[in-house]
């Protein structure tokens, strides 16, 4: 279990650090978008499924407007051909075929350690779970708050409130990274 | 940005502050009532935005707001999380522990540290709004010269 955190881990740091140096805007969100995936398969590892499910839908949200906005910019097309002729024979292009290998490899790492983590997960269809009944029992009495959602949200889990603030406050930190212009040029 | 129509201006001049103060409410009656700090938070960062689109700005005081409104997101987690660690000191070594008084249920002044949880995640909530909203438009600014 740690070591499939760790990899996926120093994957996540790679690509932070790949974002902060892409020349094109484009592949700087993409890279963004493997610390954010990553950080759910991170989730899942830790037994954490409804901060996976938020994690999910905010990456995938921030990354489509972003995307979008960055699309509707100008922007460079990288054209890479298949094969290179050089006197009258064609060869392979040897960096094309390595990085869809490099594609391949990582999105096949990444589909197996998802596997891994969500096989510890409770079973489809079972939802009567250990904790919901402590959780209503006395909710109000234990916590002194009337509103049992926050009773639940900001005493019994916590931690779980701190990780969807913590969510929040790295979308905020990927989108002044990525869309800082005058930092870059100078 | 190009403010709109007087009209607009002026709708936007009398809305504001009331769903400004209705996020508050939300806030801090979270303990209480339906909603709490996310819920709050985003009605807030909903006003800023409103008086923004309404009157327009220059890039300049943009981004000046941005500077403002993330050190504001930064400084609200860190209180969060300050609140969180206090209770380890103060509840014999358990994360999150309830350590204030609860008081009387049904009372503004009541659960403890939940109203200050509360309060803490609403301004982090609207702040990270509001600065990703000041991003995309500084952004879109920014090419267009």
């Amino acid at each position: 279990m740690e070591i499939i955190l760790s990899v996926i881990l120093i994957f996540m740091i790679l690509g932070a650090i790949f974002a902060l140096h892409a020349k094109d805007l484009l592949s700087a969100l993409v890279s963004m978008g493997i610390v954010g995936y990553g950080l759910v398969i991170c989730f899942l590892l830790l037994k954490a499924p409804d901060l996976a499910i938020v994690q999910i839908v905010v990456e995938t949200i921030t990354l489509i407007i972003m995307v979008a906005i960055v699309l509707d910019s100008t922007r460079h097309e990288l054209k890479e051909k298949a094969a290179i002729r050089h006197d009258g024979q064609s060869f392979m292009n040897t960096r094309l075929v390595g990085n869809i290998f490099i594609a391949v490899f990582l999105g096949l790492v990444l589909f197996y350690s998802f596997r891994l983590a969500s096989a510890h997960l409770t079973e489809f269809g079972e939802h009567g779970l250990r904790m919901a009944g402590a959780y209503m029992e006395g909710a109000a009495g234990k916590t002194g708050s009337v509103n049992l959602v926050t009773g639940v949200l900001f005493d019994f889990r916590g931690y779980d409130t701190l990780g969807e603030a913590t969510i929040l406050f790295t979308a905020v930190v990927g989108v002044l990274t990525v869309l800082r212009l005058k930092g870059k040029h100078s | 940005m190009q403010g709109m129509s007087i009209i607009v201006k002026k709708v936007a001049q009398l809305l504001s502050g009331l769903i400004f103060m209705y996020g508050i409410y939300i806030i801090t009656h979270g303990h209480l009532t339906p909603g709490g700090g996310f819920a709050g938070g985003a009605i807030l960062a909903g006003s800023l935005i409103l008086l923004v689109l309404a009157f327009g700005s220059d890039v300049m005081r943009l981004q000046k707001r941005e500077a403002g409104s993330s050190i504001m997101e930064s400084a609200a987690i860190l209180g969060f999380l300050l609140l969180a660690v206090a209770a380890i000191i103060a509840g014999a070594g358990i994360f999150f522990y309830n350590y204030l008084p609860k008081g009387q249920l049904f009372h503004l002044v009541s659960a403890g540290v939940i109203p200050l949880y509360n309060i803490m995640v609403g301004i982090e909530v609207a702040a990270a709004l509001f600065t990703i909203f000041l991003a995309l438009v500084i952004y879109k600014e920014e090419l267009k010269q």
